[in-house]
């Protein structure tokens, strides 16, 4: 059924019911970070608890798939280390990035690869198919993406990742709560800044009550998805790269239990949602992969090594320059502006003309422009098509499946590219909208939870795991800094004491999450729809923090959400348990919005590489300013902080003091 | 509690429709409702009937109920793009032109290019 309807609602309500369930180790979210912590606590011999909102056998923002598995600096083939990996990275971001998760990633990615594969995931090339192809290691099977001469980037075949991980989960006893939106944490005594002592949930089915009491939490839910944008122009509610879901509840549990944040003044232009991926062959900057542009006319756009020397052959477009060591080819490092180019000469990759928009409006070019799929040879289509399509989170139902049964065919067929919407000089991506309209970045660029070696938060007892960390992104750095985390977790849990529950803090927290169920639902006496909500909190970011704002513009943001959380968010409804679960989550969004909001207010300065700009304070990155700021809340008011660059000290004496293994 | 009568709303804010249910075909087995992260479905109240996409406007476009339809292949769910993603390509030998839901488009391909054939991950195989 298709059309729009009211429905009797198809579960059973019940909000006055109140489970409590106790763990050593309480895991929330359900994702690839969460099951890795989930996975890591349990093989210790800990009681796990997993939460989730959807169902951890899909959800997260991988879950239907991922194609490639980044970082995996220690294979046999690769020839680079992690340190000087690391340091070019940072370098590329000109230091604005997180080196301790990096590193801890680069030096455990590739043996999470392995026990992925041990799960019973395909990651070789094991029936030969792509035999003979520049990407191949005929040794061990593997097929590697990006920098083809040191293959740090690997290809798996990982729509299978998220059943196996859950599947893992179940073997290992982790005791999982599907559907269960987790809305805050308990601290000891109630206290803000105090031991984290567990969670508290509400169910999106039956709005049932959850108090998890635990040793130690884990933290593993999203970045904030949606905090600038409500749009009825992008598709299904607009996230970028994740569901809808993924609003950022962690933030803003963590930002009330008293736990501090590093960066999060950084955000940038929304980066995709009209398009929905649809030209992902096509741009470089989507696949990394050699696909030719042709214009509308068939003439192709040239290729080019970091020197401005025309590449002639497809072959030559993944090779290194002359005399380059490697490339930063991968865009999970969190350069500055993300995508465009990296930006130091030195890890500079081959790509298309940068000036195809001027050369373009001169006439040289006629947009639109097509990709060039069926020019390019079988091996590159089929790893385009097969992997970065195929395997890769939404586009194997959405674009590889619809497509193809649509009668586009990769081998004859040219797909158009979008990126001629983007304005004069673009030409690099999809169409995205207004300047207002931003987004706090995909993990590696955006701020986040602070953590130290053990990937513990500023909490006693609250530790934290991919996107959700500052700087923190993708696949294999969610899943190694969750194996991380959840074995630190563990390690804690072991020698902390019982947990006391405060019954004052649950009660508290049932009182605020039931309020919208129980309030006026009439428009005309008051009552506010949840979108309505949602919709002015993300204004008020459009409008008081753009991308150049000063002072004057963010206190009048603090003070409108302010306004908001004290009226029209005192009228919120909600009429059954999912419409409960969105109102929740636009509360949430008010609460990073402060975040966001406070980080900026305490940048005073510019700061071109974190896409930061003030109006009061121009100069970009004086010295005084270079350094990151930490916001939190302490006694309900917030406070600044401040670290130095480099503050995570030697990578590697770290990595071994700080190591915890597998037992 | 007092039994009262609760319905489930829709909550449009975006025109797409991405969700395709044949009820004809559709046995009401719910693994779309079960594995959807975001519950976009509401299971119909009849066993052994089709669920309803109840939320298409707050459908991510993830396919996962695609994936896990044990019977997808025959068609009993599907996923289209909703048409103002709709994306054009051009055939390079003929210069035709199509679009995603044009009235009378070629052929499906007979070669997909993922390794191992034709694999939604339909009926769990994934």
């Amino acid at each position: 059924m298709s059309e729009f309807e009211s429905l009797l609602y198809p579960y059973p309500i019940d909000y006055e019911e109140v489970n409590e369930v106790s763990a050593d180790v309480v895991v929330l979210g359900g994702g690839i970070a969460g099951c890795w912590a989930a996975i890591a606590a349990a093989k210790k011999g800990l009681k796990v608890v997993l939460v989730e909102k959807g169902a951890t056998i899909r959800s997260g923002c991988n879950g239907p798939g991922v194609d490639h598995w980044a970082n995996a600096l220690t294979n046999p083939a690769c020839p680079i280390s992690p340190e000087e990996f690391v340091e070019a990275t940072l370098e590329c971001a000109d230091g604005w990035f997180n080196g301790l998760t990096q590193y801890i990633s680069c030096r455990d990615s590739y043996e999470c690869l392995l026990e992925v594969e041990q799960m019973g995931v395909k990651v070789r090339d094991t029936e030969d198919e792509f035999k003979g192809a520049d990407f191949r290691d005929e040794k061990t099977k593997l097929l590697y993406a990006h920098d083809e001469e040191n293959k740090y980037v690997i290809l798996l075949w990982g729509t299978g990742v998220k059943p196996a991980l859950y599947n893992e989960c179940t073997r290992l006893g982790v005791r999982i709560f599907d559907r269960i939106a987790a809305s805050s944490l308990l601290t000891e005594g109630g206290q803000q800044g105090a031991r984290v002592i567990g969670a508290t949930g509400v169910h999106v089915r039956t709005g049932a009550f959850y108090v998890f009491k635990a040793k130690a939490v884990v933290m593993g839910l999203s970045v904030p998805k949606r905090v600038w944008t409500f749009s009825q122009e992008l598709g299904g509610l607009f996230a970028h790269l994740g569901p809808n879901t993924s609003v950022g509840s962690g933030h803003a549990m963590a930002w009330k239990a008293g736990a501090a944040f590093n960066t999060m003044e950084r955000s940038g232009k929304v980066s995709g949602g009209f398009s929905a991926f649809v030209d992902c062959s096509a741009r470089t900057e989507g696949a990394w992969e050699p696909c030719g542009l042709v214009d509308s006319r068939g003439k192709e756009v040239p290729w080019i090594d970091r020197d401005g020397n025309v590449l002639d052959s497809i072959e030559a477009r993944n090779k290194l320059a002359p005399g380059q060591k490697f490339n930063l080819s991968y865009p999970g490092t969190g350069w500055k502006h993300y995508y465009p180019w990296v930006p130091k000469y030195e890890f500079r990759r081959n790509t298309i003309i940068r000036d195809l928009g001027e050369r373009a409006n001169k006439g040289e070019f006629v947009p639109p422009f097509y990709g060039d799929t069926p020019g390019l040879p079988e091996t590159y289509r089929r790893k385009i098509w097969g992997f970065m399509i195929g395997q890769e989170g939404t586009t194997r139902i959405m674009i590889y499946k619809h497509y193809l049964e649509s009668g586009f065919d990769p081998e004859k067929d040219m797909v158009q590219y979008y990126g001629h919407y983007a304005g004069s000089g673009g030409y690099t991506g999809s169409p995205s909208g207004p300047e207002a309209w931003r987004e706090l970045r995909a993990g590696p660029a955006a701020g986040g939870l602070l953590v130290d070696w053990d990937m513990r938060t500023t909490l006693e007892g609250l530790y934290a795991a991919g996107e959700c960390v500052w700087a923190t992104g993708g696949h294999s750095i969610a899943a190694t800094t969750g194996r991380w985390a959840g074995r630190h977790a563990a390690d804690y849990a072991r020698q902390a004491s019982e947990p006391v529950v405060s019954s004052d803090q649950v009660q508290q927290e049932r009182a605020r999450v039931y309020a919208p169920v129980r309030r006026e639902r009439s428009i005309a006496k008051g009552a506010v729809d949840w979108k309505e909500f949602n919709l002015g909190i993300s204004r008020t970011m459009q409008l008081y923090c753009p991308k150049t704002k000063n002072d004057e513009m963010l206190k009048i943001g603090l003070i409108q959400l302010q306004e908001f959380r004290e009226s029209e968010g005192q009228r919120v409804f909600a009429r059954e348990p999912h419409e409960l679960m969105r109102a929740l989550e636009a509360y949430d969004i008010l609460e990073v919005g402060e975040i966001i909001l406070n980080a900026s207010l305490a940048r005073k300065a510019s700061c071109d590489s974190l896409e930061f700009y003030r109006l009061d304070y121009p100069e970009d990155d004086p010295p005084e300013w270079h350094k990151f700021l930490t916001v939190s809340q302490d006694n309900g008011k917030p406070k600044v902080g401040e670290l130095s660059m480099n503050f995570w000290g030697s990578l590697e004496d770290n990595y071994e003091s700080h190591y915890s293994p597998e037992e | 509690m007092e039994p009262y009568t609760v319905y489930t709303y829709p909550s449009v804010s975006t025109c797409g429709q991405p969700i395709i249910i044949n009820e004809e075909v559709c046995t009401g087995c719910n693994a779309c409702v079960e594995v959807c992260p975001i519950d976009v479905f509401a299971p119909n109240r009849e066993t052994g009937k089709a669920p309803h996409v109840q939320h298409p406007d707050e459908c991510y476009s993830c396919g996962v109920c695609v994936m896990h339809c044990p019977l997808s292949d025959e068609g009993a769910i599907d996923y289209r793009h909703p048409i103002m993603w709709a994306v054009r390509w051009k055939r390079k030998e003929t210069g035709e032109h199509f679009r995603l839901g044009v009235a009378d488009p070629p052929d499906p391909s007979r070669t997909p290019p993922v390794p191992g054939g034709k694999n939604w991950g339909g009926g769990g195989t994934w």
